[in-house]
């Protein structure tokens, strides 16, 4: 007998742990809440930092997990922990006996909405990052009409007690310098503005493309956090910062304000944990057992995480601790069910 | 140190053997916020008077930890306290109560 392995969330990290494991010989269930597979990869046209397709690297991790057990349109209904296993009800009727589960439901963008100074819902000409890779997917949206003046705000329901959320979100800057650059290769006349409190451009890569924004395309990079917008009769934004390091108060005319959402823990994530009753931390994002050194275990036994589940994350990082989290998952199978068919019985069978 | 006859103008230099802990730490008693700002700018971004007046709750607090208080209190002299910078402060400090504990620490001389 192989192994069940239910894996929550068909996400870039769903999609390659599923295939990890099902290379090392699990049988492995994976099931996602939306029509499609993809998570919010499948929503973004370029990635930073070198700008390949989001398209590419979604159809290879796709490629990756064929044969893997696919539900769509599926979420977990009731899931009870019996001796060594779990018992998983799926609203598509279906019921699955699993040994190890696999949360990665991921994350939610925040809802810009509720940051309504900033007027996103509310002036005709304030987006979101996630709307501006839909225009570069699509190539149409009625906001983006050949805009002369164009400004990015960082930090949009990140690093923002008053919105919630203390943290950084990690991948919105390193958004915001990619979208900048972008935006002057589509209308190179145009103006662009970055307002940042703090240029987190940690990864490898990342400050050459701060340099590129600055040097090839004058991206104008402001310190200071936007503070309020208002919309002018005509339709263009009024936008209001500090230049903190000038010490002067600063406003500007926009036709167009990019407002660069975080990331908050899924919504649909929490609601299996609470059917598990897993711990969450402050951040609302699930704990991970025994801290930094620890990586992929819930403190459940039996019940992994990966992803952005786990806190914000970039690409790398989630494919990354996917990865890590499938050897987890092997090594708790292979300790707990020592005399299951696992995958190094299987390679025995086939050598 | 040989002295080359030239120094920067006092006004101009940032001396941090001038700061003063224990009003400071008065400070800190009164109103511990002013420990968490991160120097955002968004206070003095939508400051009511700093449109007519140069007003920067930011910068206020900057000069306290550059030991230049009069510099501080001066940045605050035209605030009219009416809550505006507290709306936007993402750290969410009582600025108002900041900006008053400030003004009563920093003007005793
Ligand atoms: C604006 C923006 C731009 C980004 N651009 C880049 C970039 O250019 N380069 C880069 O490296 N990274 C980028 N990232 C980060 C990247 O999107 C994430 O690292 C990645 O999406 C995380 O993958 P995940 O599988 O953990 O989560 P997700 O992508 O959120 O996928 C989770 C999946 O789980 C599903 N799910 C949730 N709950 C349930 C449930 N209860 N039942 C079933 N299914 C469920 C969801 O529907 C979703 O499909 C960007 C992030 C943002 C916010
Ligand atoms: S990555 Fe940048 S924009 Fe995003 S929350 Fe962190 S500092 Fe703000
Ligand atoms: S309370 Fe004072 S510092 Fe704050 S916005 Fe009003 S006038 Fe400006
Ligand atoms: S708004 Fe708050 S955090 Fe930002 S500079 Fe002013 S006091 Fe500091």
């Amino acid at each position: 007998m192989k192994n069940n392995i239910l894996i929550i969330g068909g996400g870039p990290a769903g999609l390659e742990a599923s295939a990890q494991l099902q290379r090392m010989g699990y049988n492995v269930i994976l099931i996602e809440k939306s029509p499609k597979l993809g998570g919010h990869l499948a929503k973004w046209d370029r990635l930073f930092p070198d700008s390949v397709p989001a398209d590419e690297v979604l159809g290879s991790l796709l490629r990756g997990a064929e044969g893997v057990k696919c539900f769509t349109d599926t979420d977990v209904r009731a899931i009870n922990r019996l001796d060594k296993s779990y018992n998983v009800r799926l609203t598509n009727g279906i019921t699955v006996l699993s040994d190890a589960v696999l949360v990665a439901s991921g994350f939610d963008l925040f809802d810009a909405v509720k940051k309504e100074e900033y007027g996103y819902g509310i002036y005709d000409q304030v987006m979101t990052n996630a709307d501006l890779e839909a225009y570069f997917k699509t190539g149409s949206d009625p906001r983006i009409e050949h805009p002369g003046r164009i400004g990015f705000a960082h930090c949009v329901g990140s690093r923002d007690e008053k919105a919630g959320c203390r943290s950084c979100s990690k991948v919105c800057c390193a958004t915001a310098v990619k979208q900048a650059i972008e935006v002057k290769q589509a209308f190179p006349k145009a103006e662009v503005y970055c307002f940042y409190m703090d240029l987190r451009l940690f990864g490898r890569h990342y400050e050459d493309i701060y340099l590129k924004a600055q040097k090839e395309y004058g991206v104008r990079f402001i310190r200071g956090r936007v503070a309020e917008v208002s919309e002018n009769y005509d339709g263009t934004l009024l936008v209001k910062a500090e230049d903190t390091v000038a010490g002067k108060p600063l406003k500007v005319t926009l036709d167009l304000l990019v407002l660069m959402a975080g990331m908050r823990p899924s919504a649909s994530g929490k609601a299996i944990g609470d059917l598990l009753e897993m711990q969450v931390e402050e951040d609302g994002y699930f704990a991970v057992r025994g801290g930094i050194a620890a990586g992929q275990r819930s403190p459940i036994p039996g019940i992994f995480l990966a992803g952005a589940a786990t806190g914000p994350k970039t690409l790398p990082e989630t494919l990354a601790d996917a990865r890590a989290a499938a050897m987890e998952v092997d090594r708790y199978l292979t300790e707990i069910f020592p005399d299951a068919k696992n995958y190094k019985q299987l390679v025995k069978e086939r050598w | 140190m040989v002295d080359f006859g030239f120094t920067l103008v006092p006004s101009s230099r940032i001396n941090l053997d001038l700061f003063d802990k224990e009003k400071y730490e008065e400070l800190v008693s009164m109103e511990p916020d002013v420990r968490i700002c991160m120097a955002c700018g968004s206070c003095t971004a939508v400051c009511t008077a700093g449109k007519f007046v140069h007003t920067s709750l930011r910068e206020a607090m900057e000069d306290i930890f550059n030991a230049k208080t009069d510099n501080a209190l001066e940045s605050l002299r035209a605030c009219q306290l009416c809550g505006k910078c507290a709306m936007v402060c993402p750290r969410g400090i009582n600025t108002r109560h900041l900006i008053m504990s400030i003004t009563k620490v920093y003007s005793k001389k």
